[in-house]
């Protein structure tokens, strides 16, 4: 029904009143935005529902939408400003991303409690790992930059900082992603690299 | 160490298309020529299409019917444009520059521009007794504090930079 419709057809649609084509634009975009939430919060239950409050809010203040950037563009500005928040609140029970206990506990709750062995990791395992071990910040840019298909003008809009500022962050963010995969995954990425 | 980040900074801008023509021949020209380069060209480079490869993580099954049921609850709130009315602003706005344009004609109508003689203010400083006001015990607590105050600010603002610098070398 709405999957002909491009994303300014459906938010056209929903502000008209027909708030059933919002579901388009969720279905559409929950994987990209639960995928960047996960990467940030690193853990799923928490994720999922920062990830729900985004499509709340999106849909709440739709009308502010004026098109001059993609609905993406938008949403994943949303998904910044409502991680960064959740993280603040947070912030007294998160311990350092180098702490071996935290990273276990994040990795068991986003692959579940699956026994496979590190010789056994396919690729995309190894780096969604990697990628969990970063700083939040870090994982935001490089999976806007990789799973977003976002331009780093758009990364630095969504992020609020100026073009050269998201090309230095990205650049670093692969620096420490390789240092971690590396550090951890030296087995992996002799097949991998 | 600092010729391999450089490295590794021209390469990842070679390799995402951020480079202009003349630096492009410049990297194809290294990668060509010299091995480490070749090298670390060929780490990063596979580094970047395992990236992309990567998957998306998919949410509950109930993900979107969650959200429907919020959301149909919800009113769409009217854009921010439609309430902010520009009138008012520009009513603000002028209520103030009024004002001011008043304290300004009030001020120099106030003033004899006719007055005689030298335009020169004749000023004896040493008849001026500033002992009267730095004598005074509060007067030089006052100062204290604003240094302390001073020293307190300039401390909490080089530790914002220290954090900073810490968080980017990290």
């Amino acid at each position: 029904m709405s999957a002909g419709l491009n994303d300014n057809e459906l938010i056209e649609k929903v502000i008209r009143g027909d708030h059933q084509a919002y579901a388009g634009l969720v279905q559409r975009y929950q994987s990209y935005v639960f995928t960047l939430t996960l990467r940030m919060i690193k853990n799923r239950e928490e994720a999922e529902e920062v990830a729900q409050d985004v499509f709340i809010k999106a849909y709440k203040y739709l009308a502010d939408f004026r098109g001059e950037a993609k609905f993406s563009t938008w949403l994943y500005t949303i998904v910044n400003n409502t991680c960064i928040s959740f993280l603040r609140k947070k912030k007294p029970t998160i311990h350092s991303l180098d702490d071996e206990r935290v990273f276990l506990a994040a990795d068991r709750s986003v692959n579940g409690n699956r026994q496979d062995s590190l010789e056994q990791k396919s690729v995309h395992a190894v780096l969604t790992e990697a990628i969990l071990r970063l700083g939040h910040d870090d994982a935001e840019i490089i999976t806007l930059f990789y799973k977003h298909e976002q331009t780093l003008d758009e990364i630095s809009r969504i992020l609020g900082v100026e073009v050269n500022t998201a090309k230095v962050r990205l650049h670093r963010a692969r620096i420490r992603l390789k240092e971690k995969m590396e550090t951890h995954y030296a087995t992996e990425i002799k097949d991998l690299i | 160490m600092n010729t391999n980040l450089q490295m590794e900074e021209r390469l990842w801008a070679y390799i995402d298309g951020h480079v202009s023509g003349t630096e492009k021949s410049g990297v194809e020209a290294l990668i060509a020529e010299q091995a480490a380069w070749r090298e670390k060209y060929q780490e990063l480079l596979a580094m970047h299409s395992s990236l992309q490869l990567t998957e998306l993580e998919e949410p509950s099954l109930r993900f979107s019917k969650n959200v429907m049921e919020e959301i149909s609850r919800l009113q769409i709130a009217p854009a921010t444009k439609t309430y902010i009315n520009k009138k008012i602003v520009a009513g603000i706005g002028i209520f103030f520059i009024s004002l001011l344009a008043a304290i300004l004609i009030y001020g120099f109508s106030q003033m004899d521009f006719s007055s005689p003689g030298s335009a020169q203010i004749e000023i004896t400083f040493e008849k001026i007794d500033i002992s009267k006001f730095f004598n005074n015990t509060l007067i030089n607590v006052f100062l204290m504090i604003n240094v302390l105050l001073g020293l307190v600010l300039l401390d909490f603002y080089l530790s914002n930079k220290r954090n900073l610098y810490r968080k980017d070398t990290r």
